[in-house]
């Protein structure tokens, strides 16, 4: 099962290699990562994809609160949580398709950010599920480069992980 | 306040944390720290002949005393020889702080002199590292260091120096902090008090229990709880190799060690068991032979360690308790003090009867010799015999490790060093230095093969400075005597270079070189008297090169795949 683990970590030189070393060196995989300092200029927020049963995430989890940098995680998706990721993706646009491809991103309530006579640089934000049904819409065709950032998530309700 | 140089202030630094002995070997990057150590006496510094040895030898000081071990080296080739012992003490979880040069701030990522990335290649088996930046940094730096590598589960800790920030010309005030506290760093305390119930609960009422000890009673201190523990309850017990000691091998209620190379009636009884207390272990799989389906069918597992990470990793926990072992033992005492009639005193009877059919089949009997041909394990006997079972015993790793985990008994903590996890060739004698300098009166003995001793075998020289009086016992079967009984038994016999017979040095030669003595024992009659007259050199390293038979392989020995209970307990019987 696909598993968001937000972790919050020294902001410190090192600390990222930490985290991302133990996932090669213990054959855990990382299907997608995002880091960025937080409100605390100290620490930083990691949030990353992962799958596995219930032992290897148990595993996981454990591993990195082992690691001296790591301060706190969460298990995002152990509860409700709202889920984002932001793709910004260039496509081609032109002749019949440029009214074609402004459909697909009203409907998917994305937002033309740059264009040029030819192409379309889009935004989208969504779960990955729904960038991945953008991109399928579009059709191989059409897309020229894609820009991901990766999942970051946060707790529905009162839920927060802080110090 | 004082003003100290970078470099000063790291000696003054770990002479304020308590630091009495560090282990190293100079180089371009660390002058400006060798320079310091020169101008003071509080600290002892050891110059081995081999970056791997100062690591191995601190691990062996660390293993011994229980004070975590100190290493210098330089940075590159400094670095990258010492990454084989810092990889040894993650393994065991050895407490230890290495300190390695660097190339200056402003050169490091130039593909420098002597540059490596000693950070990112020690990543994967450090419990933490630091890059000093500042000279200012440093006192905090090791105080956070030594809290890190000695405190919860322990294990090794980088900080990497450059060059500048120990520069003798920046002098800034000095003080060590008193307290640190790291609020992404905590350490377990005391076990969760319900769970610590619950175990007590399913001990109490086991019919077939069993005790598994590792390693991590001994790290704990919690021998002698666990040995009160033990007998209080009456219960059989079993130890790991890198847990030997932790209970008295000479009491009734030891089986011996278990695992790969356990006895049959240790490896037996943690099949049968209805009730397993695992407690400083971590389930490794030279214990649960590989295949975790089939360890413990019955058993109620009962696990105690410091490190939640250790615990359902292999082997899932019925009753997971995560605490120190010390603390957790004494609430065990108490609850059992408290309850003990509870014990079924008849199914215990049963089962110990069981047990004892089990210890009959004596599976560590040794043939005796035909044609005076030595058995390994006769020496190991032999050793402890003129020792009087109380040497510090340092091995390498192989056949020889094996036979001594076996034979020799041990009755105290802190005696048997050896490399359980990562298994390093040329650990044995440098650990046994570090063993000496810790315990400067007691006797030192390193048990070896040819094949190991010949991976740090430079030490002698060491030894020879600083007059360790270092007892090696070398059971020279003239090959990597593990190695070619796996070939014997799983590859037709084919020795794939594994032997080397006619290249063999002459060791006694070797060692007189040196400036030490060599005695060379090649019959079974002369082995105790070669030994005595070795034992009886009390001031001198002596080398003992005895020729053992080649043929013999270690047994018992677990059935590959199979449950505890499967194994080889000779060249001709199975279970």
């Amino acid at each position: 099962m696909r598993h968001i683990i937000s972790v919050l970590m020294e902001n410190e030189p090192g600390a990222l290699s930490r985290v991302v070393g133990l996932f090669s060196q213990r054959n855990y995989n990382i299907d997608s990562l995002t880091v960025a300092p937080t409100e605390d200029r100290s620490l930083s927020r990691l949030t990353l994809t992962t799958s596995g049963d219930d032992r290897r995430i148990e595993q996981i989890t454990k591993h990195l609160n082992k690691l001296v940098d790591v301060v706190k995680l969460v298990d995002l998706t152990e509860g409700a949580h709202i889920e984002r990721e932001l793709m910004l993706i260039k496509v081609k646009a032109v002749g019949p398709q440029r009214a074609e491809v402004k459909r697909t991103v009203d409907i998917f309530r994305g937002q033309i950010v740059d264009l040029t006579s030819s192409v379309y640089t889009i935004q989208l934000t969504g779960t990955s599920d729904k960038l991945d049904a953008f991109i399928t819409a579009l059709g191989d065709n059409v897309v020229m480069e894609v820009a991901r950032t990766g999942v970051s998530g946060i707790s529905r309700g009162e839920k927060v992980l802080s110090l | 306040m004082e003003q100290l140089s970078g470099g000063e202030m790291l000696i003054r630094a770990l002479h304020d944390e308590g630091v009495e002995i560090i282990f190293g070997y100079p180089g371009g990057a660390v002058l400006h720290i060798y320079d310091a150590i020169f101008n003071q006496d509080k600290i002892q510094h050891i110059l081995v002949r081999h970056e791997q040895a100062a690591t191995h030898a601190a691990d062996g000081y660390a293993r011994s005393s229980g004070k975590p071990g100190v290493v210098l080296v330089t940075s590159g080739p400094g670095a990258t020889n010492a990454i084989t012992g810092i990889a040894t003490a993650y393994m065991d979880s050895i407490p230890m702080v290495v300190i390695s040069g660097q190339v200056e701030s402003r050169m490091i990522g130039s593909d420098g002199f002597q540059e490596t990335d000693m950070v990112g290649i020690s990543r994967p088996i450090v419990k933490h590292s630091f890059m000093a930046q500042h000279p200012a940094e440093i006192p905090l730096l090791v105080k956070k260091a030594f809290h890190i590598a000695t405190t919860g589960r322990p294990g090794p800790v980088v900080i990497d120096i450059p060059k500048d920030v120990t520069d003798p010309k920046i002098k800034l005030p000095y003080s060590y902090p008193k307290d640190i506290k790291l609020r992404s760093y905590s350490i377990p305390g005391k076990g969760h008090s319900g769970q610590i119930k619950k175990a007590v609960d399913a001990l109490l009422s086991a019919k077939r229990p069993m005790i598994y000890a590792g390693g991590g009673v001994i790290q704990g201190s919690g021998s002698e709880l666990l040995t009160k523990l033990t007998r209080q309850l009456g219960f059989p017990i079993t130890n790991t190799l890198m847990g030997l000691g932790a209970y008295p091998s000479s009491d009734k209620q030891f089986l011996g060690m278990l695992g790969m190379h356990g006895t049959y009636e240790a490896n037996m009884a943690m099949h049968y068991c209805d009730v397993l207390l695992g407690i400083g272990v971590r389930f490794d799989d030279r214990v649960t032979n590989s295949d975790v389906t089939k360890f413990c069918p019955d058993a109620t597992i009962l696990h105690v360690d410091i490190d939640p990470a250790s615990i359902s990793k292999t082997v899932a926990a019925d009753v997971p308790i995560v605490g120190s072992v010390v603390s957790v033992l004494e609430e065990m005492l108490d609850l059992v003090a408290k309850a003990k009639a509870k014990i079924d005193k008849k199914a215990i009877g049963v089962w110990w009867k069981q047990i004892e059919q089990w210890r009959e089949k004596d599976s560590l009997a040794v043939a005796p010799s035909e044609n005076d041909v030595i058995k390994p394990q006769q020496v190991i006997k032999a050793i402890h015999k003129i020792t009087k079972g109380d040497a510090f015993v340092s091995s390498d790793v192989g056949q020889h490790q094996m036979f001594a985990a076996q034979y020799y008994g041990f009755d105290k903590p802190r005696r048997w060093i050896n490399s359980g996890g990562l298994g390093t060739m040329g650990f044995g004698l440098p650990a046994a230095m570090g063993v000496q300098f810790a315990h400067p009166k007691a006797v030192s003995v390193c048990v070896t093969g040819e094949g190991s001793i010949q991976m740090c075998l430079q030490e002698l020289a060491t030894c020879m400075q600083y007059q360790l009086p270092i007892k090696i016992i070398c059971l020279n079967n003239q090959a990597l005597g593990m190695v070619k009984q796996w070939q014997d038994m799983q590859y037709g016999g084919r020795h794939s270079h594994s032997t080397y017979a006619e290249s063999l040095p002459d060791f006694v030669k070797l060692v007189e070189a040196y400036g030490h003595v060599g005695i060379k024992i090649e019959k079974f009659s002369d082995l105790e008297s070669g030994l005595k007259k070795a034992f009886a050199l009390k001031d001198r390293l002596v080398f003992v090169d005895v020729m053992v038979d080649p043929e013999e392989h270690v047994y018992p020995m677990a059935i590959k795949g199979g449950a505890m209970k499967d194994m080889i307990l000779s060249k001709t019987e199975r279970t």
